[in-house]
């Protein structure tokens, strides 16, 4: 089967983002594809190389980034919901002029088309959320 | 863009302020016009709340985000289902929400109502012959 993720809350604050991480994961063990993961609203969140938890408890971040490495994922954040919430790629930071940048290895910032097109492609649209 | 058209849902569950989800969804239904997708729209729950007529955000310093739902029929977004149960649980009726209407260009551009009252069991059913959701 064909998937695509949509994750639509932050990490640590909402389940969501654990949920859809173990989805992601199991199916891809299963030997099903997913082909975008698509953070949207807070979701942005799980892409920032910014947090810090406390080492006994799970790295959502880098959690994704060793899994989209593992399987060359594309995992997408949303460029208008990452602008209202400070995630910066090294192209947002030139457009905008911010001094500095923070997306996670692996996450990219692209549009909302991306989802649409997810929606498109895919054979089920997983939505991760409240 | 897309070699295949699906239908497209997007269900609104949720007050217009409070949080972001409603302004957010908004954001994906103009963008996902352009995809030329079979787009419907469901308001159920508080969901409701967004189509009311008459909002006024002033007071809490927030985007008055409404008059976004009357450009849609532009967009070519024509079908908004409204939950009747959900308007009867919060004691509304069709009166109180915005009036939204399109130009249908397959009957020489008569103006017609966006909005369709919808029962709950039928709201079902539309929602059984879709093949995509975006819950907000």
């Amino acid at each position: 089967m064909k998937f695509a993720i949509q994750v639509n809350e932050g990490p640590y604050q909402h389940q969501a983002t654990d949920s859809a991480y173990q989805f992601t994961k199991a199916a891809l063990e299963a030997g099903h594809e997913i082909m975008r993961i698509f953070f949207y609203h807070d979701g942005v969140n799980n892409g920032t190389n910014l947090t810090t938890p406390p080492q006994d408890d799970r790295n959502v971040v880098s959690r994704w980034s060793e899994l989209g490495k593992q399987y060359d994922l594309d995992m997408v954040v949303c460029v208008a919901a990452a602008q209202r919430r400070g995630i910066v790629d090294e192209g947002e930071m030139q457009r905008n002029g911010k001094d500095a940048q923070n997306i996670a290895e692996g996450f990219r910032i692209s549009g909302l088309g991306q989802l649409i097109e997810a929606g498109i492609q895919s054979e089920r649209l997983v939505v991760f959320g409240d | 863009m897309s070699e295949q058209i699906k239908k497209f849902m997007y269900v609104n569950r949720r007050a217009p302020y409070g949080t972001i989800y409603a302004w957010e969804s908004l954001e994906v239904v103009l963008i996902g016009a352009a995809f030329d997708q079979d787009v419907s729209l469901a308001f159920i729950d508080d969901g409701v709340y967004q189509l009311i007529k008459g909002q006024d955000t002033a007071e809490v310093e927030m985007k008055n985000f409404s008059p976004t739902y009357q450009a849609l029929g532009d967009y070519d977004v024509t079908k908004l289902f409204v939950e009747k149960e959900s308007l009867e649980e919060r004691g509304l009726t069709l009166e109180d929400l915005m009036p939204l209407t399109y130009e249908d260009e397959d009957d020489d551009w008569a103006e017609k109502d966006s909005i369709r009252l919808v029962s709950r069991a039928e709201l079902a059913d539309i929602m059984d012959e879709q093949d995509v959701f975006f819950s907000f």
